[in-house]
């Protein structure tokens, strides 16, 4: 497997990490690692998240009415090198909700696709070591027109998302740290209903998203044949309002979470661009979100449409 | 590639900006709207029926100051010194304010409550806190606004409203004293000009009679709405509508009226609807010496009934014998094979969750933290009024006959709902889960229904044009909660036929109230 299809599930995340009453699904970093000339790799993660405390603003609490709130997923992903230095990547994940208690009903569907373009300008050596830096812009946008009001078992909030981001990844031997900042501009989303209340009455079904921040971190030790990495993350609204006492939660809500996560990613030796991949993330902290711990899991393969399967957990070598 | 990473970085820059640039605030349908402009004065509504008041006499509006008068002169002077140093905030105040004072004041209160329309969290023990009137700002905050309240508060407040506009009327044509643009033409109007008489101010009528009422209503809002009114007459005053004596005349009056309807809300028994245990006991057992299976809270932990005594609430369409005569018979045991049906039926409609009824449901669920349904009602009628050019006594008077529809419809909802106390469809088969909450009381017959059926049948009555268009609407609120899987085909059915009888003795009385159509 290409190791560079961690940044689609980076994707992935950041499109899952929008609506936040879900964890982060599979890898919830930015990687630093590229896919070779045309080479594709394509996979599937299925993700399973739950929680039973969140947080009403500040408050953490939990709710005899929802019990314990689930989430599964099917994801897949790919991964395209148009060179080295230049990916495109998707995501796509089927998600279905559901809560333990209580007498609301889950739901399941489609929900966000993600594209993304990442590119590699910088990759020289410094000190000891190499450092690379990579810009990345995606978009992503529904697939279905899912129920956004719904929360907490909404699929997703439903608007459309840009995301520019700036990695920088530094390795020494096999070990490497990398971190990423991330602006995400959030287009507004459209509810069922024709008015709401937030600090305020609205008289319309359109419902303006808060721009985000995310911040991610990773440390590890990455060779050919496999990456361990612990990373810790951040996600916040940069605006938005907080859950009143005992109200219902909003798609425009002040969502913001910190996660903790372990990730294991390895190239099996006996089939030539194999990888399997499995990680998980705990909520440390948050606000207006769940307290999730997430589990994920997946099957990559590399089909090369050039040359042979280039397949380097290292950063690209010119 | 370079081109692709041009082309990439240019098409993601061009996405950012339309996505931020355009759409950022979500404008309400509300906000920008033309200043009203009647198609007619109705100068002659002073003697049209009023609700509570035996004559607009009952309350006095001493006579006004002559236009000649050096203290009326200063007033003038003050509008000209006001509109001399206007910001752009007070104009988009006095933008904001132009569209209607009924219109304005009606949105204050929905906007209350679905502020306050919040169930209270469980005491430790499991038991469950009752707001206080008396204590609004500690948890919980009073009042729980739930659809009962709000119908009532809506009522109130637009009956009280109206009472006093017809007063205003009355003291209009007694006095006759001219707009103060008609008296001084140097005065600028930023609002369409009127041959009525402004004294006293219908804008101040309408602010004082909500303020009065809401006081009693949201008394923790009391900081909110008094700012809400001291806009809304400075905004009268830079509009160059009214002096100042228009305006304290006018709110004075619409406060004299309101402390009539203050002091028959004291006594309408809305007070004691929350009930005792001994009344929420009495209810299961008496259910339960039926032969009937008793509803049951699905809250965790179990939650005490909404409102149990409020039908019992003094209506102001009808007396409490009429109240009593709109109950319709019981719905199918719940041991029978109708009732098997039903429920089954719920099922089904929960297990078939089409994206179109999840729509249908979340449109009309007017839940947790909304203006509830009655408030839905209220929006649904206010933004079709727009259009149609009412002057503030005639949208008072449109506005008192639905709300006052609406309460009686809740009253009557809720006797039939505690009288025959039948469970949700979940409670009855706990497989069945729903597309939306389940509200906290006895399911026969449901309440958006009732509230539905009414308020199309006075909609219908007021703006004939629309009256299929709002049946449709009534039907598809009805329709939503037995798709939601929280009611049984008989309750909503039940319902919007209980709910167009209440309508109609509000046509009724709009037929008799001399406004005419």
């Amino acid at each position: 497997m290409k190791p560079s299809l961690k940044i689609l599930l980076y994707a992935l995340a950041s499109s899952i990490m929008g609506v936040c009453w879900y964890p982060a699904q599979a890898q919830t970093d930015a990687d630093a690692i590229m896919m070779a000339k045309r080479n594709f790799c394509v996979g599937a993660v299925y993700g399973y998240s739950s929680w039973d405390h969140y947080w009403e603003g500040t408050l953490k609490r939990n709710n005899e009415n929802l019990g314990t709130v689930s989430t599964q997923s099917v994801a897949v992903m790919g991964n395209y090198g148009i060179s080295s230095k230049l990916n495109i990547l998707f995501g796509i994940p089927y998600i279905q909700t559901k809560a333990s208690a209580g007498t609301l009903h889950g739901l399941k569907g489609m929900q966000d696709l993600s594209l993304w373009v990442k590119y590699m300008p910088v990759e020289t050596d410094l000190g000891a070591g190499t450092l690379s830096l990579y810009g990345v812009g995606g978009i992503s946008f529904p697939v279905s027109n899912y129920v956004v009001d719904f929360l907490p078992l909404s699929l997703g909030l439903g608007s459309t998302n840009l995301t520019l981001r700036a990695i920088a990844d530094y390795q020494v031997g096999d070990f490497f740290a990398t971190a990423s900042g991330s602006y995400v501009v959030r287009s507004n989303t459209t509810i069922d209903r024709s008015s709401y209340y937030t600090t305020e009455m609205h008289y319309t079904n359109k419902v303006s998203m808060p721009n985000a921040t995310q911040y991610n971190v990773r440390l590890g030790y990455r060779t050919e044949r496999m990456i361990a990495e612990a990373m810790l993350s951040n996600w916040t609204t940069q605006g938005g309002f907080d859950i009143t006492r005992n109200n219902m939660p909003f798609p425009s809500n002040r969502m913001n979470m910190t996660n903790a996560g372990l990730a294991l990613k390895y190239n099996v030796k006996a089939v030539d661009g194999l990888a399997l991949i499995a990680n998980t993330s705990y909520t440390l902290a948050g606000r207006n979100v769940g307290q999730a711990t997430s589990f994920n899991g997946g099957v990559f393969y590399i089909l090369a449409f050039h040359a042979t399967k280039k397949d380097s957990n290292k950063p690209a070598q010119n | 590639m370079k081109k692709i990473i041009i082309l990439s970085i240019v098409t993601l820059s061009i996405a950012a900006a339309i996505l931020y640039g355009c759409s950022k605030k979500a404008e309400g349908r509300t906000d920008n709207l033309a200043a009203l402009q009647p198609s007619k004065t109705d100068a002659d509504a002073g003697s049209w029926k009023t609700i509570l008041l035996t004559a607009p006499t009952d309350v006095t509006v001493p006579a006004p100051i002559a236009t000649n008068s050096p203290d009326y002169i200063a007033q003038v002077n003050e509008i000209k010194s006001w509109q001399a140093n206007i910001t752009n905030e007070e104009k988009e105040s006095v933008k904001y304010w132009t569209a209607g004072a009924v219109l304005r004041w009606n949105e204050i209160l929905r906007e209350l409550v679905a502020k306050y329309n919040l169930p209270p969290y469980q005491n430790p023990d499991n038991t469950y806190p009752v707001p206080s009137a008396a204590n609004p700002l500690a948890y919980p905050q009073f009042p729980f606004a739930n659809p009962p309240y709000a119908a009532r508060a809506y009522a109130y407040v637009s009956a009280a409203q109206y009472d006093a506009l017809v007063a205003a009327h009355y003291y209009k044509k007694l006095y006759n004293r001219a707009a103060p643009y008609n008296v001084d033409n140097t005065v600028q109007v930023s609002i369409p000009k009127s041959d009525l008489p402004s004294y006293p101010s219908e804008d101040a009528v309408v602010e004082g009679a909500a303020v009065e009422m809401m006081k009693l209503l949201f008394p923790g809002e009391q900081d909110f709405i008094q700012k809400k009114a001291e806009e809304h007459k400075r905004a009268r005053i830079l509009a160059g509508a009214n002096v100042r004596s228009d305006l304290e005349a006018g709110e004075a009056l619409g406060k004299a009226v309101a402390q009539k309807f203050v002091t028959r809300a004291r006594g309408d028994r809305a007070g004691a609807a929350v009930g005792t245990p001994a009344d929420w006991a009495k209810l299961e057992t008496d259910c339960i010496a039926r032969d009937e299976a008793p509803w049951k809270s699905l809250d965790l932990p179990a939650r005490p009934p909404m409102l149990p005594l409020f039908g019992k609430v003094k209506a102001f369409l009808f007396d409490s014998l009429t109240a009593i005569s709109l109950r319709p018979g019981p719905p199918p045991a719940t041991t029978s094979s109708k009732m098997k049906q039903e429920t089954d039926e719920a099922l089904y409609y929960t297990t078939h969750d089409t994206r179109e009824h999840y729509r249908i449901v979340h449109t009309w669920a007017d839940g947790v933290g909304t203006s509830t349904p009655p408030g839905h009602w209220d929006a649904i009628a206010a933004e079709d009024f727009i259009g149609k050019n009412f002057s503030e006594v005639r949208w008072a008077r449109n506005m008192a006959l639905l709300n006052m529809a609406l309460m009686d419809a809740a009253i009557v909802c809720w006797d039939i709902k505690y009288y025959y106390y039948n469970p949700r469809p979940t409670q009855t088969n706990p497989a069945i889960k729903t597309l939306t909450g389940i509200p906290n009381f006895p399911s026969y017959v449901s309440g958006h229904s009732t509230f539905s059926g009414a308020a199309a049948t006075v909609l219908g009555y007021i703006i004939p044009e629309n009256a299929d268009k709002y049946t449709a609407m009534a039907q598809e609120a009805s329709n939503s909660r037995l798709f939601a899987g929280i009611h049984y085909r008989a309750d909503c059915q039940v319902g919007l036929t209980v709910g167009a009888n209440v309508g109609n003795f509000a046509v009724n009385r709009g037929k008799l109230d001399g406004a005419g159509n």
